[in-house]
């Protein structure tokens, strides 16, 4: 009689390929097979996990990536039309001949730029990303230095990659980092990212994830803000057919700031999650968190937004606003607020509302000759002001309305 | 010319409007005046096509074109403007491109070329000067913290900028002080002409003072019950509408 072992569910099955593909490599050095221990005990994020609860890794195991690369060349296209300096990277590896380097920021690519804040011993993906990781980009701004715009895309036509990317901002400087994901056919992107914002330096993060519609987007972000400095980021999601973006940022510094705005704009049976934590970790720090909503089809939207309070973090200022507009009666919105506090003088707040179009507002619209679908694209439009309306870089602020209105244009055939 | 003949209506399961008769020439401005709950803003509803208000009978023409078939919109292209009893707030929508895109959209229908933003500011910024509103009314969000003479005022601005051939003004007289009044009824004023006809739904005689009507109708329970001259909404404003109820009974 043979025993019949039971076959590994699903997922196992999916974390024992990404270790059969890190057992493939030539060399493992000491960082790697520290995170491949952790992911072989651990493998991949599973629904039971409360951070994990409303977002299922699942259709990974029905995903094929095995496409063999095309040139990602054609998709520079698709880049906004900014005039700034770009880190183009083709299925996660650096792609200098596509690159423009800039000048007044020190950037390091061929190799995975580790960072010091990454947890792979407590993210599951993130020990997946060190474990594969084989490229990234360090950017660096020197103390002082006011380094303008610089572009970080990510092109993918398929298979699976893990970029890690570590940003650090010395004293007292600036960037503008216009982060875009883009792609064809199907693939996983995993980026990690390390961000250290110095005292009284300022970085801005614009998050643009367009991926394709068969793409997987799963990545975390850990932020770490010194005094009087602000990390000040804003997401818009609308690709892919499963994304999952975590933030971690924690305000360490006295004084220092973080906004974590994000849209996500859903249709079909897209599934966008925005998960943030929020660590206040020195007195008089201040977190702003719109997230908005945008959900039609049998679309579904997750925001978990944790807003950590540490025993000294007095003076705390933070503030979490969730609203989603359901615009189909299948799609589907979970919002999870969740308030840590272990001060006593804070100012904490959070809030959600779901609802639909206002027929109020439509009437409104319509009885001044405005048409039916024009007056619900305007609406809709009105509903992400808020979270957009906080974007000082114009072309960026542009670039992303034109990406709304084509999208809302596919959204109503 | 506006005709309306037979018109009934209901909202939900009750009948509100039971039998309306009413003609507005051209060039003519009308008042209807009548007590709470007989109709006024349910007319004004139909007219406008508003969901949830169900025609049951009758017809409403406006130069032959059945407004009751169609969409909002288009009664707006064909010319009808209703100006709101509460206006509505539209948070996240400037003044400006809220105009604009109703300006535009009734020239589209109209096979005309739209404006360009600067031409279409020059034009906004001087009927606002006329209608002494302040500059910043433009950058604003629609009605959003607006007061009640200002959301009044902001609806007589899309009136200037859209020029309706038709106007119903739903109890624009609300909550506005006698200053505001004069200058919402200016706005009206400087809009007659043989092509433009008003209908003035109001509670009181006092806009009428500003905004004198070729005819003034008593609405009552779904019904217009008397009609006369402007020396009616006289003699409403000194015996009340009591009088004229019992006579009609």
């Amino acid at each position: 009689m043979s025993t019949r072992t039971k076959p590994p569910a699903p997922l196992e099955a999916v974390a024992g390929a990404f270790l059969a593909r890190y057992e493939a490599r030539p060399e493992h050095d000491a960082t790697r097979a520290r995170a491949a221990a952790l992911f072989r005990a651990g493998g991949l994020p599973s629904p039971r996990e409360e951070p994990w609860h409303y977002t299922t890794l699942r259709p990974l195991a029905d995903a094929v990536f095995d496409a063999p690369p095309a040139d990602p060349a054609p998709l520079l296209a698709l880049l906004p039309d900014i005039a700034a300096a770009r880190l183009i990277f083709a299925h996660g590896r650096f792609r200098a001949d596509l690159s423009v380097l800039p000048t007044g920021i020190t950037v390091r690519t061929g190799a995975p730029a580790w960072g010091r804040l990454a947890r792979p011993a407590i993210e599951k993906l993130v020990a997946l990303n060190t474990m594969l990781a084989e490229d990234g980009a360090e950017i660096e701004v020197a103390e002082g230095v006011d380094a303008g715009t610089l572009i970080l895309a990510s092109l993918a036509t398929g298979g699976a990659f893990h970029p890690r990317h570590a940003i650090r901002l010395g004293r007292g400087a600036r960037l503008t980092l216009l982060e875009v994901n883009i792609g064809t056919g199907a693939y996983l992107n995993n980026p990690v990212f390390s961000v250290s914002v110095a005292d009284d330096a300022n970085l801005t993060h614009l998050r643009i994830q367009t991926e394709a519609p068969d793409a997987f987007h799963l990545s975390t972000l850990y932020a770490e803000v010194g005094a009087h400095g602000t990390y000040d980021s804003f997401l818009l999601s609308l690709g892919g057919r499963l994304a999952r973006m975590e933030v971690h940022a924690r305000l360490a510094g006295e004084k220092s700031a973080a906004h974590l705005n994000a849209a996500q704009l859903l249709g079909g049976s897209q599934h966008a999650d925005f998960t943030t934590v929020v660590t206040h970790d020195a007195p008089s720090t201040t977190s702003r968190q719109t997230v908005k909503n945008v959900l039609t089809g049998r679309s579904r939207g997750v925001f978990q937004g944790k807003i950590e309070v540490s025993r000294g973090a007095q003076k705390t200022d933070g503030y979490q606003m969730n609203q989603a507009l359901l615009l189909s009666g299948e799609a589907e919105i979970d919002s999870k607020p969740q308030l840590e506090i272990y001060a006593d003088d804070v100012k904490c707040s959070h809030g959600a509302t779901v609802g639909e179009l206002d027929p109020d507002q439509l009437f409104y619209l319509r009885s001044r000759g405005v048409p039916e679908a024009e007056a619900r694209s305007l609406l809709v439009r009105a509903f992400l002001d808020e979270a957009l309306d906080p974007i000082t870089h114009d072309a960026a602020r542009e670039t992303m309305e034109g990406m709304i209105a084509t999208w809302w244009e596919q959204q109503t055939p | 010319m506006l005709e309306i003949k037979g018109l009934t209506a209901r909202v939900e399961d009750k009948e509100i409007l039971k039998g309306i008769d009413l003609v507005v020439p051209d060039g003519e401005v009308h008042a209807i005046m009548g007590p709470n709950g007989s109709g006024k803003s349910t007319l004004s509803y139909v007219l406008s096509g508003r969901e949830g208000y169900e025609v049951t009978g009758g017809s409403a023409t406006f130069d032959g074109i059945d407004l009751l078939s169609l969409p909002p919109e288009q009664r707006a292209a064909a010319g009808l403007f209703l100006a709101f009893q509460y206006p509505v707030e539209l948070p996240g929508v400037n003044n400006a491109n809220f105009l604009r895109t109703a300006l535009n959209a009734v020239r589209r229908a109209h096979g005309e070329p739209e404006l360009d933003a600067v031409k279409f500011l020059k034009m906004a910024r001087a009927e606002i000067k006329r209608l002494s509103m302040a500059d910043d009314m433009l950058k604003r969000n629609v009605n959003v913290g607006f007061s009640g003479g200002e959301k009044k005022r902001n609806e007589v601005l899309q009136m200037a900028i859209l020029r309706p051939r038709l106007a119903i003004l739903d109890e624009t007289d609300s909550g506005l002080d006698i200053d505001a009044l004069k200058i919402v009824a200016d706005g009206v004023n400087a809009l007659r002409a043989p092509n433009f006809s008003a209908l003035v739904i109001t509670h009181y005689q006092r806009l009428l003072d500003y905004i004198v009507p070729d005819r003034v109708h008593v609405l009552f329970n779904g019904r217009i019950i008397r009609s006369g001259g402007p020396e009616l909404a006289l003699a409403l404003e000194a015996t009340g509408y009591a009088s004229v109820i019992a006579e009609a009974a």
